[in-house]
C-alpha cells in the first residue's frame, strides 16, 4: 500500500512538470496559434539559468525562482514582438521552422559557453529531508513541488476564470475570430500572454534543476511527452493540458512501477493513449473541434 | 588512387626490409624517409558536441598533440620524421556517420591511424574500416569487448577500458567488500545490456547475488528513476548494493534522485558501472560520497600522472579524464612503433607492437597482446572521497586497491580469430 501510494506521488510530481509545460504551451497555442517548438529550450533556460545564477553570482534557488521566470518572460516577450507575431499569419509551418531554429540555437548557444556535461545544483536548504506521511515518507522537495505547482495550477485557474483579464485570455483562445467581433482588441494580449507561457517553462525549469541533470539537451528531450499531453488534453484546452499533464505523469509512474518487465510500456504508454484518445476524441480530451473554416 | 597507394605501401615495406636487413642503421629523416608522404597522420575521432564530448572530444585531441610534441623533442633529429600531424572529427555517436568520416580519414586525408571512437556501435563500424584498408586503429573510448572478440582484426587494438574491467573489478570487489547482495538498474540497450551481464557474472563469481534488475527505458526522457528507488529497499533479500549503468546525464539523474530518496541511509549503498572524472565533477563529490568504480587511470594517482594532468591543465583549463591519458599513450606508441620499424607501414607496425610490454604514464605493467590486442594495463578500484576530503578541485576520489594488469582484463577470447 504504502508502494502504491509512493508511486502514485512521484507520478503526480512527474506531472507536475507536464502540466506546467503544457499549461504553457496551451496558452501560447490558443492565443496566438504557434505550437511553440521552442518551449523545451525555454525550459531548459530556465534550469541552466538557475545554475548559471547561483554558480556565478551566488544567486540562491528562491531569488532563481523568481528571477528566472521573469527574466525569460520578458526575452518571450521580445522574441514575440521581433519575430513571431510577424509570421503568425502565414501558413504554420513558418512558425514551426522558426521555433525549432529557435531551440537550436538556444541549445547551442549554451553548449558552446558551457559544454554539453551535465551542471551541478544541490537540493535547496531546508528542502533536503523527507516528510513523514505515517504511511511513507518522501523526499520533502517533491511534495514542495507538487503543492507549488497544484497552488500556481489554481492561481492560474482563478485568474483566467475570474477576472476580466482572464476573460479576454479565454475567450480570444477559444474563439479568437468571434472575441475580435465584440471589439476586443485580442491583439494586445498576444505579447505578454507568449511572455506568461514562456515564464512558465522558465519556473518548470527551474524546479527541474535540483533533481534532474542541467545540460543544454534536457528540454528536447521531454518536449516531446509534453506535444503528446498537449494533445491529449485537447490543444489550446487550459484545464485539458493540465489535467492530462498530471495524468500522463501518473500512468508513467505506475507503469515505470508494475510494468518494470517491460520498460517500453512506460515510454510509449503516452503516445498509445494520445492514439487512443485521438481516435475517440479528435480534439482531445478536453479540447473543442474548430468549426471548419 | 588505390594502385598508386598500393605501390607506395610496397616501396615502404620494401624500404623497411631493407632498413632491418641494415641492422641498427637506424631511420633517417628528411628526403629519403621511409614514410609515404614523408609524414604521420594521425587520426582523432570522437564525439565533440555531444554526450561524450567532455570525457573524450577535443581535449583528446590536444592530449595526442602532447604526445608528438613528447615524441620529437625525445627522438630530435633521429625522430623517424618530424612531419607529424594530426586530423580530427566529429562522429556525432553515429555508427554510419563513424564509417564515412573514418574512409575520409584514411583515403582522402592520409591518416595513419585512428584513435579514440567512444560509442561501441560507431567503434565496431571503424573497426570494419580499418581492416578494410589495413590502417591502423586504437580504440580508447568504447567500452564494447565485441572489439577484442568476435570483431577483432589484425589492425585494430583496444587500449583503456572495456565492460569486463569495469565488471570484474566493481562487481568483485563491491561484493567482497561492500555487501553481497545487488539490485542492478541499466539503461535499456546494447551497451547496458552487455554491461547488466558482466557484472551480474563478476557478482555471481564473487559469491553474491542480483536479487533484482531492472532495465530503465533509454533514452528516460522523463529523467525520473523514482520508482526504481523506491522499490530497491522493499526487495527481498533487501540489496546492500544498488549498481547503476547509466552514463552521462542519466548517471547524474539516477544519483541526484538516489541522494533524494536517501538510499544510502536506508543501507543501499551505490556502484557506478562507468564513471569519468567529469561526472563527478558535473554531479559535484557531495553527490557522490562513498561511490565505488573502477577507473582506468586516476590523474592524481602518483607524481608521474600528477605532472602529466598539471601539463594538460595548462592547455586544457581542466584536469585529464583517463580516456584522454589513453589517447596520449596511444598516440605515443603508435609513434614509437614506427620509429622502432623505420616504417608506417602497417603490417610492419603491428609487428613491433604485438606482445610488446610497456610501461608508460598511462600503461602500468602494460601489454599489448599479441593474441587478440587487448592492450593490459593495471586498474583500479576507486572511492569517492567524502566532501570534507577534497582539498582541491577534481581531486575527488582514493585509489582503494590497484587490479593487476593480469586480473583486470578477460583472457584472450575464443571468438578472436586475428
Amino acid at each position: 500500500m504504502s508502494g502504491f501510494l509512493q508511486n502514485t506521488f512521484n507520478g503526480l510530481v512527474g506531472g507536475a512538470f507536464y502540466a506546467l509545460l503544457a499549461l504553457g504551451l496551451a496558452v501560447i497555442f490558443g492565443m496566438l496559434r504557434v505550437v511553440n517548438f521552442a518551449h523545451g529550450a525555454f525550459y531548459m533556460l530556465g534550469a541552466f539559468g538557475a545554475y548559471v545564477l547561483l554558480a556565478e553570482a551566488g544567486v540562491p534557488f528562491w531569488a532563481a525562482l523568481v528571477i528566472m521566470p521573469l527574466a525569460l518572460g520578458l526575452l518571450g516577450m521580445v522574441l514575440e514582438r521581433a519575430v513571431i507575431h510577424r509570421l503568425t499569419r502565414l501558413d504554420p509551418l513558418y512558425n514551426f521552422l522558426l521555433t525549432f531554429g529557435l531551440t537550436l540555437i538556444l541549445q547551442d548557444l549554451v553548449k558552446s559557453r558551457y559544454g554539453v556535461q551535465s551542471s551541478p545544483y544541490a537540493t535547496p536548504a531546508g528542502l533536503t529531508g523527507s516528510v513523514d506521511f505515517g504511511l511513507f515518507d518522501f523526499p520533502a522537495y517533491r511534495v514542495f513541488i507538487l503543492g507549488f505547482t497544484v497552488l500556481l495550477c489554481v492561481a492560474v485557474w482563478w485568474v483566467l476564470g475570474r477576472t476580466r483579464i482572464g476573460m479576454v485570455v479565454r475567450a480570444a483562445t477559444e474563439r479568437p475570430e468571434l472575441t475580435r467581433a465584440f471589439g476586443i482588441d485580442v491583439g494586445k494580449w498576444v505579447t505578454p500572454v507568449f511572455g506568461f507561457g514562456i515564464a512558465l517553462a522558465g519556473l518548470a525549469g527551474v524546479l527541474a534543476a535540483p533533481m534532474r541533470a542541467v545540460n543544454p539537451l534536457m528540454g528536447a528531450d521531454l518536449i516531446i511527452v509534453v506535444f503528446a499531453v498537449v494533445v491529449i488534453g485537447g490543444l489550446g484546452s487550459i484545464f485539458g493540458s493540465v489535467a492530462a499533464g498530471f495524468g500522463i505523469g501518473l500512468i508513467q509512474a505506475w507503469g515505470e512501477a508494475y510494468l518494470s518487465d517491460y520498460p517500453l510500456v512506460s515510454q510509449t504508454v503516452v503516445f498509445v493513449v494520445m492514439a487512443a484518445v485521438l481516435l475517440w476524441r479528435p480534439a482531445g480530451l478536453f479540447g473543442r473541434e474548430e468549426a471548419p473554416a | 588512387m588505390n594502385m598508386r597507394r598500393s605501390v607506395g605501401v610496397a616501396a615502404a615495406s620494401a624500404a623497411a626490409l631493407l632498413v632491418a636487413g641494415c641492422g641498427g642503421g637506424g631511420p633517417q629523416s628528411g628526403g629519403d624517409s621511409k614514410l609515404t608522404g614523408d609524414k604521420i597522420v594521425l587520426g582523432v575521432l570522437n564525439d565533440q558536441s555531444g554526450a561524450y564530448s567532455e570525457l573524450s572530444g577535443r581535449n583528446s585531441v590536444k592530449a595526442v598533440e602532447m604526445a608528438i610534441a613528447d615524441f620529437k623533442a625525445k627522438h630530435g633529429d633521429d625522430a623517424v620524421t618530424k612531419n607529424i600531424s594530426v586530423e580530427t572529427a566529429d562522429h556525432q555517436n553515429k555508427p554510419d556517420v563513424a564509417n564515412s568520416k573514418a574512409q575520409e580519414m584514411y583515403d582522402r586525408k592520409g591518416v595513419d591511424a585512428i584513435l579514440d571512437v567512444p560509442t561501441s556501435s560507431a567503434a565496431l563500424k571503424v573497426a570494419d574500416v580499418a581492416k578494410e584498408k589495413k590502417k591502423l586503429y586504437f580504440n580508447i573510448g568504447a567500452a564494447t569487448t565485441d572489439l577484442t572478440g568476435k570483431s577483432c582484426n589484425r589492425y585494430t587494438f583496444h587500449y583503456a577500458y572495456d565492460t569486463y574491467m569495469l565488471a570484474h573489478g566493481t562487481g568483485t570487489v563491491t561484493t567482497e567488500q561492500v555487501g553481497k547482495n545487488w539490485y542492478i538498474l541499466y539503461p535499456n540497450y546494447a551497451f547496458g545490456q552487455d554491461m547488466e551481464k558482466s557484472f551480474s557474472a563478476a557478482i555471481g563469481a564473487a559469491g553474491g547475488q542480483v536479487v533484482g534488475k531492472d532495465g530503465a527505458p533509454f533514452p528516460n526522457t522523463s529523467g525520473d528513476y523514482s520508482s526504481f528507488l523506491l522499490k530497491a529497499p522493499t526487495l527481498n533479500p533487501k540489496p546492500q548494493v544498488l549498481g547503476t549503468m547509466q552514463a552521462g546525464a542519466e548517471l547524474v539523474n539516477v544519483v541526484k534522485q538516489y541522494n533524494e530518496f536517501k538510499l544510502r541511509e536506508k543501507g543501499v549503498g551505490l556502484a557506478v558501472g562507468l564513471m569519468f572524472i567529469t561526472d563527478i565533477h558535473s554531479l559535484t563529490p557531495a553527490a557522490l560520497a562513498g561511490t565505488t568504480y573502477t577507473d582506468a587511470w586516476y590523474w592524481n594517482f602518483d607524481q608521474q600522472n600528477r605532472e602529466w594532468a598539471d601539463r594538460f591543465q595548462s592547455e586544457t583549463g581542466t584536469r585529464p579524464s583517463f580516456a584522454h591519458a589513453a589517447n596520449y599513450s596511444a598516440a605515443m606508441q603508435y609513434l614509437e612503433a614506427v620509429q622502432a620499424a623505420g616504417s608506417d607501414d602497417a603490417d610492419a607496425v603491428v609487428k613491433e607492437l604485438e606482445g610488446k610490454e610497456v610501461n608508460d604514464l598511462f600503461l602500468r605493467n602494460g601489454k599489448i597482446r599479441a593474441e587478440d590486442h587487448r592492450v593490459v594495463h593495471d586498474a583500479y578500484l576507486a572511492q569517492v572521497k567524502p566532501q570534507a576530503e577534497v582539498k582541491e578541485p577534481w581531486d575527488y576520489v582514493k585509489i582503494l586497491k590497484t587490479i593487476p594488469a593480469a586480473e583486470a582484463f578477460r583472457a584472450p577470447s575464443a571468438d578472436c580469430k586475428l
